[in-house]
């Protein structure tokens, strides 16, 4: 099937295409140069054409999103959907049942999304629930920065070891990269503890967080993977942490990205980087330091982050961050979930309520827009909620919006914040506006270049996947500054949205619910004489430690519809 | 003979993964490492009668065997007909069959809902309530110093739960049982209780009190009675010190506080006091003894598609959550229900009798490998092929662990996951030839 989407004006900073009215040619599922007279025609003249968002990091699939999903029937039942033709029922306000989430990504013109955080030994379960969110590409990032074979071999030296291992571990578990939350922080919660800062060593292991990040660096880039460590740092929503995540951030500084798959320039992934941008040493002197973090990401360019924006919403926070989530439960006093994993990570699921009349929250929103804005490479800045920890991904319009109107975040600041957010941060004084170009580059350019997924996705040059958005604001009649309403609007349902060259979404209407997506993984091979002597290792004590049998670890290719294998040798 | 290692077993929520069938001629002629319950899931006890062919009831009560697109048939008649059908069951098979299951609920508009409306459901409601702090089982065995069995008695209904994480040395607990302390809670002397070192042997039905006072003796209040729940105060503070002073400790809990009189509020109050716990310096967690071997992968998978983890109503076309309006126990003993599914599971051996009483005046159908109570009241029985055995697929351990199930040995039969598609696919079809209907009627119907 060929299409051809005519005279839209097109935003794709891969190819440093700003606004140029273009024709986009589509065949057999990918972007091609030119189309037969026969190619059908999508008329997108007055409106926007994008490639697919891609988003760096969620959390749609896996035990800690489905203990969020069961522990509240109350979020479920704000939202629900019927059974419609082909399109399956859901429900789910902040955690949306998995056909939900994939329906809802696509209306709003994604077509990429990678879950954050998978343990591995549950990795099965993530892979399920990802078979069952349509449309979507996808991955998951296992993680690592609590593992005991990580630690004890980061303990003794033996990054190349630690290599092999991860090596296995992604082919294991099908996994696309190093996840590192709190390192040492959810070992110590396994006692009921936590360490504070990068070099307060885990109980009994001996090992310090810096040392982790360092350790997975070097054998992130020893193997090659296409994205870098994906780094969610010590002290997570701590007042003060700034220091903590300048410091995890410079240990990066002097490894040199080298990807054998992708474009990937950066050593580390720096994630919810909001949540990690307080000064302040409590909530009574609580204070935005997202300006010194911006500086940082100003000067550096070993670094890209993704910010975490609140969205003021009530919402289900959950992470690997097994203390942080505990803490959280003692703050609010609102139930609590939480799941130990053997051997590897942890996890906690918490419901939080945003409230714009809140000091701290109000502040935190401050702190999440100082980073988009202060920061001035939007190539090195991702838009995420870290769904659903600041508010859920159907937010993403609502802060569209809020970069692009200064007049739509002041009416916000002045008529419904608290006075923290101008008192506590800068933001007031900040009257930077993005550009469609810089939306373009913080939902799918930046998110395709940092993952090594460039060559496919993000962008609509020649060779790339067919992933495509289009929606309905004319740029040359229409100023976003103003009308920042139909910014949102439109941004919630694209006009049309292509997947693999498909039309999935036409005229503002889902017409293809049934289709599946990739899932991404990394077919590893690094050393293999050593990876032999260390997986000897692993399962003798696999038969110790585990519950599990190694036979039975090994998850095989029946958990995805669609493999899509990165070979990495 | 062929040794098959590494097996999971399909019986209990412990899904050990060790187990090894010895296979002849296509048949298990024994095993090593599973329990005694194991070992006669795998060989099939040799009493029990394993249906070979799907079978019909007549009007004279007999069964006939038929064939199986005549059973399928027949099934989706009775299904696509009724007004209120209930799918029931879904623990003993592979969660993939789940996922068709949630489906066909859907196309039906029919209520779908697992076992655990008679286990854990009163867990899952007070989970709303108060939360979730579990681990996996590894954490226990690696970890713990102190572990409780709650109203549970594993020694013979999860045999090798307590070898393979109680008994068993971990690496901070290198000696394994010598390393921890550990207490029972049941009004018997179970052969549990007799391992434990605290037995607290709560008169039946007072678990409610007896959390209460272990909660409030945590707090440093004082317990006026010499007796809560007929167990002597001092072995209560006793109890609370050895809790307050632990490293690691977990809770399993089981029925007999799950379907006792306080029910979720039982539950409710276990929680807080594990909740609670996690203030005093160490580590508590909490694991529920469930039974099936995947009853909490139909949990999750409801979950993931629905936002619910059981007693889901599709009546309106979307989701609809409501135990003790939209469980099954509800819909039979209101006798609102009118045709019943029921797979991977015996309501018949486990089901109040007004219950039961309303499953003999409606059509039911048994997807079921064996001759049970339930498919004594079926119309029609479907054997498929056994999970773990004869077909593969995926089920979730007690603490949410996942395995593949393998498929030890061939059958003839469909797998569960078959049938179900069989029937969607068909389902589907008569709803679209039916809508087609429809349309006709109302271009041929003159205008008004």
């Amino acid at each position: 099937m060929e299409y051809i989407i005519k005279n839209g004006m097109v935003y794709d900073p891969l190819n440093n295409i700003d606004g140029e009215k273009m024709d986009i040619c589509i065949r057999d599922g990918k972007i091609v140069e030119s189309v037969g007279e026969s190619a059908e025609v999508v008329d997108a003249s007055g409106k926007i054409v994008m490639a697919g968002g891609v988003e760096p990091h969620t959390h749609i699939a896996g035990p800690k999103v489905n203990v969020g999903r069961m522990m509240r029937p109350e979020d479920s039942e704000k939202d629900v959907e019927a059974k419609s033709g082909d399109r399956r029922s859901g429900s789910g306000f902040s955690v949306p049942s998995t056909f939900m989430t994939g329906y809802r990504y696509t209306e709003m013109g994604y077509t990429t999304a990678m879950e954050a955080a998978m343990p591995p030994l549950i990795a099965r379960h993530v892979h399920e629930e990802l078979v069952d969110t349509p449309i979507l590409d996808k991955g998951a990032y296992p993680l690592l920065g609590n593992n005991w074979f990580v630690m004890e071999y980061l303990k003794n030296g033996e990054v190349e070891e630690c290599a092999a291992y991860i090596a296995w571990l992604m082919r294991a578990t099908k996994g696309y990269a190093i996840k590192v939350v709190n390192p040492c922080g959810t070992e110590a919660w396994g006692w009921g503890g936590n360490v504070h800062g990068i070099n307060d060593p885990a109980p009994k292991f001996g090992i310090t967080g810096a040392e982790m990040i360092k350790g997975l660096v070097e054998a992130n880039e020893m193997i090659g993977l296409p994205h870098s460590v994906h780094l969610h740092c010590n002290d997570l929503g701590h007042p003060g942490n700034y220091e903590t995540t300048l410091a995890s951030f410079d240990i990066a500084k002097n490894i040199k990205a080298s990807p054998k798959y992708g474009e990937r320039d950066i050593s580390l992934y720096g994630t919810h980087v909001q949540f990690h941008s307080y000064g302040g040493t409590s909530w009574r002197d609580f204070e935005s330091e997202a300006p010194a973090i911006a500086d940082y990401l100003n000067k550096n360019d070993h670094i890209a982050i993704d910010v975490g924006q609140i969205t003021l919403d009530e919402t289900t926070t959950m992470t690997a961050d097994g203390p942080m989530e505990f803490d959280l439960y003692t703050l609010t006093g609102f139930k609590w979930a939480n799941c130990d994993v053997e051997l590897e990570t942890g996890s906690g699921v918490v419901p939080f309520i945003y409230s714009s009349k809140n000091p701290v929250h109000s502040t935190q929103w401050a702190i999440g827009m100082e980073l988009f804005l202060l920061t001035k490479d939007p190539g090195k800045i991702m838009m995420t909620t870290d769904h659903p920890n600041a508010g859920p991904f159907t937010r993403y319009p609502r802060i569209i919006a809020w970069l692009m109107s200064s007049k739509y975040r002041n009416d916000l600041i002045e008529n419904e914040l608290h006075a923290w957010a101008q008192k506590r941060s800068s933001i007031a004084t900040i009257d930077r506006e993005y550009s469609l170009y810089d939306i373009a580059q913080v939902t799918r350019a930046t998110a395709a270049r940092v993952l090594g997924l460039s060559e496919t996705k993000g962008h609509l040059g020649v060779g790339a996947d067919a992933d495509v958005a289009i929606y309905s604001f004319n740029p040359e009649t229409q100023d976003a500054s103003s009308d920042y309403m139909t910014i949102e609007a439109v941004f919630r349902m694209a006009d049309h949205v292509f997947k693999d060259g498909e039309i999935v979404v036409k005229n503002g209407e889902l017409v293809k619910p049934r289709i599946d997506g990739r899932t991404y993984w990394v077919n590893c091979h690094f050393n293999e004489e050593l990876e032999k002597n260390v997986i000897s290792d692993v399962k003798k004590k696999f038969k110790q430690y585990y519950t599990v049998n190694f036979e039975n670890y090994e998850i095989g290719d029946g958990y995805m519809r669609r493999s899509a294998p990165i070979e990495i040798k | 003979m062929e040794l098959i290692k590494n097996v999971p077993c399909p019986f209990c929520g412990t899904l050990c993964d060790d187990i090894i069938c010895k296979v002849e001629n296509n048949e298990i002629v024994g095993t090593m490492n599973a329990c005694r319950i194991g070992h006669s899931k795998f060989m099939h006890h040799k009493d029990a009668t394993l249906y070979k062919k799907p079978m019909i009831r007549k009007a004279n009560g007999e069964l006939v065997e038929v064939e199986i697109d005549e059973a399928i048939e027949k099934a989706v008649e009775i299904l696509v007909n009724a007004k209120r059908p209930i799918l029931y069951g879904w623990s003993s098979v592979s969660c993939e069959a789940d996922e068709v299951g949630v489906e066909l609920a859907e196309e039906l508009k029919a209520l779908i809902d697992n076992t655990a409306t008679v286990c854990h459901g009163p867990s899952l409601l007070a989970v709303h309530d108060t939360g979730y702090p579990v681990c996996t089982l590894g954490e226990v065995k690696n970890r713990a110093d102190v572990i409780i069995y709650w109203a549970c008695n594993p020694m013979h209904a999860h045999p090798r739960h307590m070898s393979r994480h109680y008994f068993s040395r971990g690496y901070f607990r290198e000696r394994g049982r010598p390393d921890r302390t550990l207490i029972v809670v049941d009004p018997r002397e179970s052969d549990t209780a007799k391992l434990a070192d605290i037995h607290l042997q709560v008169e039946p039905g007072k678990d409610y009190e007896l959390l209460d006072a272990i909660r409030a003796a945590m707090k440093g209040h004082k317990i006026l009675y010499e007796n809560v729940a007929g167990v002597p105060r001092d072995l209560i503070y006793q109890a609370v010190e050895l809790l307050k002073s632990a490293q690691f400790g977990n809770l399993f809990f089981g029925m007999g506080i799950t379907q006792t009189s306080a029910k979720n509020r039982n539950i409710d109050a276990g929680i807080c006091a594990i909740e609670e716990l996690n203030e005093y310096g160490g580590k508590f967690t909490l694991i529920p003894m469930r039974g099936h071997y995947n009853v909490n992968g139909f949990n999750h998978v409801c979950t993931w598609t629905t936002g619910y983890p059981f007693c889901v109503d599709f009546a309106t076309g979307y989701p609809r959550y409501n135990p003790g309006e939209t469980g099954t126990n509800d819909l039979l003993q209101n006798k609102e229900a009118d045709a019943m599914f029921v797979i991977g599971a015996d309501p018949g051996a486990h089901f109040p009798q007004r219950a039961l009483q309303r499953m003999v005046e409606i059509p039911v159908i048994a997807i079921e490998p064996h001759r049970t109570p339930t498919t004594e009241l079926a119309d029609i029985i479907i054997p498929p092929a056994q999970i773990g055995i004869s077909s593969e697929g995926t089920a979730y351990r007690m603490d949410g662990v996942c395995f593949t199930m393998k498929k030890i040995i061939d059958s003839d039969l469909l797998s569960d996951k078959e049938i179900l598609k069989r029937m969607l696919e068909r389902v589907k079809e008569i709803h679209a030839s039916e809508s087609k209907m429809e349309s006709v009627k109302e271009v041929t119907s003159p205008a008004k």
